[in-house]
């Protein structure tokens, strides 16, 4: 199968290990991943702000990439993203009055997977250490995110992904699906609230004893490390993607760093 | 506001009284996010109800079917409004009720103060109601002479405190016992001095203050949770039968009901019987339900007056976008499972409507430019634990993200210097809407590490970032982007980095 990867805007500037897992998983699985150039944002930022004039060129952007022949399905490691050009880009060419944006979001929308979804819906992955040789012998546990949970459905995609990892301790999260706190522009405009919610959130992390939480989305992710770090934590955070594709042989760094075969950190 | 025309008058009559913040969201949550005291019992409470909804709502196999019941029926009564009001009008009527209409809050306010004068009574019962909440019925009747017991128990116990409620179904829920038993020793004539903070005690103690009024009053104000079309019947859901004795006992009552609250049919009470009483107490059944149509000669009252109040209801329903909001049966759920709801109380969204509904409805209803309602649909993260919960499926994020713009485009009309955000979000837009302009940005991104300590974070932003930084770190970027390390992999002959192309990119 030919996948199109949306590395997402956080990814591929702040997490490009995230995205270099994503294409190791899938290459591994024996699938060809192509990276369209043109790709930039989801523009979920520009939406969920009020900006939907400065949104419809980002979506626009997004389309014209992705509307291509090219590729069977895309993928993205982000549910978040995945929920915007599914659910989000068709609203912002309508509200713009812009049919054929909406009619061509629509398709591109309809062919854009989370990879959770692609891994256990389409492409049939139940056993990760077995069907992709994940090994990650760690005390972890999961903080599943919101648009993911609320908007895609993924249920415990990620979560069984995770617990079929060779060598891994999944532990539960006391309050998994209370919402980290960081809802993009939220955590600037009322930063008061949303570092309350993240608080709650780390204690809660804390009070695991994992080594690290996972999830599915980068900016979640870099929320709650973020807010760990300030705090003097030593526990970090890191994308289930890492965590599927680290291998016995090529383990990934529990420390943010992810190493894989023919690149740098 | 949408400008299509709907058979409605093309000014939109927006809602007055207390729909307002009166200062910014942001600056009203972090004072309420300091009392530690009320962030423990807020925090106790909600997850305590939460929990009850969830348990009695998994008892029910076709819950999500109910769900789309409610849902289509007051979508179908919203798109069929003005027929159904005079259709409820002539049924209310012709059982000898009488209806008055309110454009807004002034306007009912002064037709409920007219109804009471004209029987001579100075002091009225009342039945806990939002609608009066929100026009501030009990403060213009006190200006007026007028003495307004509230005989809820929550209600009396933040009327006693001159307090303001502070969640829609438990307006006390920002107090504690010891707190309750403080007001009723201060404020209660006649309170035993040994007065416990048993809840049973204070509740033994509210039941003989409220006795002495049920036993004496001649008038009572109520709201309606329904008001049925097809037969003219108001009905009056509760828990304390409080209502009951309200609804029955005095000569006359008196009940204001917004538009909204019509049902086409009697039957349509099988389906929202079974949604209001599971997601607002987390009861299969409430222990009170009152149904009065028109007047029963020789049986409860018989005045019985109906104040049907508009107050920016229509303006709501102008708006394609955010009418369903409308839907609202005000039972509570979204503010119980909402994560900012829970951590700010209700006080911090100024209006009577708090939680993730109040932040849609009170700006749909005043305009999102009245007084500080701008700030209201920020104040979200957007988890959509709120759309979960909902009764009548109220995509309350969907609408938050509508008025976020429309709060956007009111203050770009305006002539003046572009905020932080409208700057970060014209340069994101540059940013985003190609690969290349992107991949531009990104070669920079070595430069970040100029701001990160030798712990490879950053700790300290200015301006609006400044916001993030208060509490988190943000890590040092990397060497290079995912789509740098893409082309080297790919292409290493050219040195050709996707999205560099000079021919995509720029405006659709």
């Amino acid at each position: 199968m030919k996948i199109a990867l949306f590395a997402t805007c956080i990814v591929d500037a702040m997490y490009p290990r995230t995205a270099r897992a994503t294409v190791a998983i899938l290459e591994r699985l024996g699938h060809e991943v192509v990276f369209p150039p043109g790709q930039a944002c989801c523009g979920q930022m520009h939406v969920n702000s009020g900006y939907f004039k400065e949104a419809r060129p980002v979506v626009a952007n997004h389309v014209r990439a992705f509307d291509t022949d090219d590729y069977d399905v895309a993928v993205a490691p982000s549910g978040s993203c995945v929920a915007s050009v599914k659910h989000q880009h068709g609203l912002v060419a309508r509200r713009c009055g812009d049919a054929a944006l909406e009619a061509r979001a629509a398709v591109v929308g309809a062919k854009t997977y989370e990879l959770s979804q692609l891994l256990t819906d389409v492409l049939g992955v139940t056993n990760a250490a077995e069907q992709l040789g994940s090994h990650f012998p760690h005390r972890v546990t999961y903080h599943p995110s919101c648009h993911g949970m609320r908007l895609l459905r993924l249920g415990d995609r990620q979560l069984d992904l995770l617990r079929s990892v060779g060598g891994i301790e999944v532990v539960e999260l006391p309050e998994a699906e209370q919402c980290c706190g960081f809802g993009g522009t939220f955590s600037m405009k009322n930063a008061d609230v949303s570092s309350a919610m993240m608080a709650d959130k780390a204690a809660n992390i804390c009070g695991t004893g994992a080594e690290l939480c996972s999830g599915g989305d980068a900016s979640c992710l870099m929320h709650i490390g973020g807010g760990l770090s300030r705090q003097g934590s030593d526990v970090g955070t890191l994308h289930f993607a890492e965590i599927l594709a680290s291998t016995l042989e090529e383990p990934a760094s529990v420390n943010g760093g992810v190493l894989l075969a023919g690149g740098v950190r | 506001m949408s400008n299509t025309f709907l058979g409605m008058p093309s000014l939109p009559v927006f809602g007055h009284g207390n729909l307002h913040a009166t200062e910014p969201f942001p600056k009203a949550a972090r004072r309420e996010l300091g009392n530690a005291q009320l962030r423990a019992t807020l925090g106790h409470a909600t997850h305590t109800i939460r929990d009850k909804r969830a348990k009695v709502v998994a008892e029910l196999a076709d819950w999500e079917e109910l769900r789309d019941s409610g849902s289509a029926i007051k979508n179908a009564t919203m798109a069929n409004l003005p027929a159904l009001l005079e259709q409820f009008e002539a049924n209310f009527t012709a059982r000898g009720g009488i209806i008055h209409w309110a454009r807004d809050a002034q306007e009912a306010n002064q037709l409920v103060t007219e109804l009471i004068r004209a029987t001579g009574e100075t002091e009225v019962v009342k039945v806990k109601s939002m609608a009066t909440q929100e026009i501030g019925l009990n403060e213009y009747l006190e200006a007026q002479g007028i003495a307004a017991f509230e005989t809820d128990l929550a209600e009396l116990i933040v009327q006693l405190d001159r307090d303001k409620p502070s969640h829609i179904l438990v307006p006390a829920i920002h107090k504690n016992r010891s707190q309750i038993r403080e007001i009723f020793l201060r404020e209660m004539e006649d309170v035993d001095p040994a007065l416990s903070n048993e809840p049973a005690r204070l509740a033994e103690a509210a039941r003989r203050h409220l006795r002495r009024k049920f036993l004496s009053a001649k008038v009572a104000v109520s709201g309606a949770n329904f008001g049925l079309a097809d037969t003219g019947t108001l009905a009056v859901v509760e828990s304390e039968g409080n209502g009951r004795m309200c609804l029955t006992l005095p000569e006359t009552l008196i009940t204001v009901m917004g538009i909204e609250k019509l049902l086409p049919r009697w039957a349509d009470l099988e389906v929202f019987m079974q949604l209001l009483p599971r997601s607002s107490t987390g009861e299969r059944m409430n222990p009170y339900t009152s149904l009065w149509t028109g007047v029963t000669p020789g049986d409860g009252p018989q005045n019985v007056h109906l104040v049907l109040l508009d107050n920016g209801r229509t303006a709501a329903l102008a708006d394609e976008y955010g009418r369903t909001a409308l839907n609202c049966i005000r039972c509570s759920a979204c503010m119980n499972v909402c994560p900012v709801y829970e951590r700010t109380g209700g006080h911090a969204y100024g209006s009577t409507y708090p939680g993730p509904i109040g932040a849609i409805l009170s700006p749909l209803m005043t305009g999102i430019t009245s007084e500080e309602n701008g700030s209201l649909p920020y104040a979200s993260s957007l988890c959509g634990a709120c759309y979960d919960v909902c009764p009548v499926k109220i995509n309350i994020p969907e609408i938050l993200v509508h008025l976020r713009g429309e709060d956007v485009d009111s203050r770009r009309a305006k002539a003046r210097v572009p905020s932080q955000m409208d700057l970060m979000m014209k340069g994101a837009e540059w940013a985003f809407s190609s690969g290349s302009h992107l991949n531009l940005l990104e070669k920079g991104l070595p430069l970040g590490k100029l701001a990160a300590g030798r712990d490879k974070v950053i700790k300290k932003l200015p301006g609006l970032a400044g916001g993030w930084t208060q509490s988190r770190d943000i890590p040092a970027p990397p060497e290079q982007s995912f789509r740098q390390w893409w082309a080297k992999e790919h292409e290493p002959s050219t040195g050709v980095v996707p999205g560099n192309n000079s021919s995509e990119g720029g405006q659709a």
